[in-house]
């Protein structure tokens, strides 16, 4: 099954809450279990824009979809057995400490 | 030749009922999908009433039964153009129906997907009552106290959740116990607590019922030993506890009342548990009604209790704990220090909690703070959940040299 693990968290990447090494380490483990189908940083949520169509006007706006705290940092999709097996990579990840990851099953083409 | 529909009815009834938790946890594992699993199974029902007057009851009848579901859910899944179709038919034609003598029983993995971390916890009692023990929803509503469709709605969330999130049936050797135990035995407790004093809708036969599968299956884990413990001593006193609708405390009630056959299948089990040498929650509670059966044998050894609700105090702190540790103390004849315990639980916290007001009233009792103890016996009746017990309490009252003027 294929599972993305999306990161979410108040801080940037070059903040100090931001563990770098761990997180190379962890990409690392990933690799090594074969288990990535994809995966990406996002840049900063600065560069964000977010766009909606309401009444036929397209409305372009600054910044990301969600005003949380907790922002979307990057994810990484992996194929794995099951839910149990995503929620340990999810449990390993950094991102677990310094924000939150979201789980959430792909659907497959039928 | 033909069985007719009788003899037909009364051996499938005996088969549904013996293993229907059995089959839709073959059934289910597969793809992780109760609900289709709990239609096919229906469907299964329904054919045997019309096959088997014909065809004679089968020999295997569980095995044909199964088979029957299988073919339905495999359908089900055909239809639904269910992605590796190819292997989910050889995973469901996988045994020759005949060749099934007895079932392989999966019901505790089951149990470990019921009670899955990412599983509402509101969830996993009625979920563990409907696919293993063909609970309606209607029945686990009238336990509840919820509306039906409410309940459900829950269910039926549930299972979707448990086939779409990706919560798969695991091995029990790969499961994590010490993680995953817990939550399945708290599941388990919240079905024998839930409308424990109506026995027309109760739950208990069937939380003990699913807390001797476990034990039966996980003989060496202590803490389901203490539930099914804890469970049996304290079934064990209802007749007891209401004579002729009165209520009667522990320490008052005719011991011959109480169920020599469940309170020694109490001890056995608590025994199982010792052996282990990891104390928990469940078996300190079933500690404590041990020694309140001691009644049974002498006097109660009110000092053994007081240390083991110490003891449940540090490994599960809770209000009850708390207010329970009170009680013990002061049954001990150590009434300052029961004061001082219960002081000690912030009147805001307690505010709805019956047992704290009716502890309280008994310890300021024994100080003769009767004008006190008169106002703790007031919250405590207003809050009591039936009229014994309010009776009881008013009588108590009444005791006192205060009376309301």
């Amino acid at each position: 099954m294929q599972f993305m693990l999306f990161f979410a968290s108040e801080h940037e990447v070059g903040a100090p809450e931001v563990d770098m090494p761990a997180w190379q380490a962890y990409f690392g483990a990933l690799g090594q279990a074969g288990v990535i189908v994809s995966a990406a940083r996002l840049n900063k949520i600065e560069t964000a824009t977010t766009v909606r169509i309401r009444a036929g006007e397209r409305i372009v706006e600054d910044g990301p979809f969600a005003d949380t705290r907790e922002r979307l940092g990057g994810y990484v999709v992996i194929d794995v057995a099951d839910l149990d097996s995503a929620l340990d990579w999810a449990t390993r990840c950094p991102g677990a400490k310094e924000g939150s990851v979201e789980v959430r099953p792909v659907m497959m083409a039928q | 030749m033909t069985q007719g529909a009788k003899p037909t009815r009364a051996a499938l009834e005996l088969v549904a009922r013996a293993s229907y938790g059995r089959l839709v946890a073959l059934l289910a594992r597969g793809q992780g999908d109760i609900a289709t699993a709990e239609d096919a199974l229906g469907a299964a029902l329904i054919s045997a009433l019309e096959d088997w007057p014909v065809n004679g009851i089968p020999q295997n009848p569980e095995g044909w039964l199964l088979t029957t579901a299988r073919r339905r859910a495999l359908n089900v899944y055909r239809h639904h153009g269910v992605r590796d179709g190819a292997q989910v038919t050889l995973e469901l034609l996988n045994t020759a129906p005949e060749e099934v003598r007895v079932l392989p029983d999966r019901r505790l993995e089951l149990l470990f997907v019921c009670a899955h971390p990412a599983i509402d916890a509101g969830a996993r009692t009625p979920l563990m009552l409907q696919s293993v023990l063909g609970l309606s929803a209607v029945r686990i509503a009238q336990a509840f106290q919820v509306p039906v469709p409410a309940m459900s709605q829950r269910l039926v969330r549930a299972k979707s959740r448990i086939r779409h999130a990706g919560i798969r049936f695991r091995e029990v050797e790969e499961v994590d116990l010490r993680d995953r135990l817990p939550p399945v035995l708290d599941a388990v407790y919240a079905a024998f607590g839930q409308a424990w004093e109506q026995p027309e809708v109760s739950l208990v036969q069937e939380a003990v019922f699913l807390a001797d599968l476990i034990t039966t299956q996980l003989p060496d884990e202590p803490e389901a030993q203490g539930l099914l413990a804890l469970m049996c001593h304290v079934e064990a006193r209802r007749a007891a506890r209401r004579v002729g609708g009165t209520f009667v405390p522990l320490d008052q009630q005719d011991v011959t009342l109480w169920s020599d056959k469940l309170i020694r299948r109490a001890e056995l089990a608590l025994t199982q548990a010792a052996k282990v040498g990891a104390p928990g929650r469940y078996q300190t509670e079933a500690a404590i009604q041990s020694v309140h059966a001691g009644r049974m044998h002498g006097t109660v050894d009110h000092a053994a209790l007081v240390t083991l609700h110490e003891v449940l105090l540090h490994i599960a702190p809770s209000l009850g704990a708390q207010v329970s540790m009170a009680a013990a103390l002061a049954q001990a004849g150590r009434v300052a220090d029961a004061l001082t315990q219960i002081d000690t639980i912030p009147a805001n916290r307690a505010a709805g909690f019956q047992p704290y007001w009716a502890a309280r009233a008994e310890i300021l009792r024994r100080f003769n703070r009767d004008r006190e103890a008169y106002d703790a016996y007031t919250t405590a009746i207003a809050l009591a959940p039936d009229v014994a017990v309010k009776s009881y309490l008013t009588a108590q009252r009444n005791r006192l040299s205060v009376r309301l003027s």
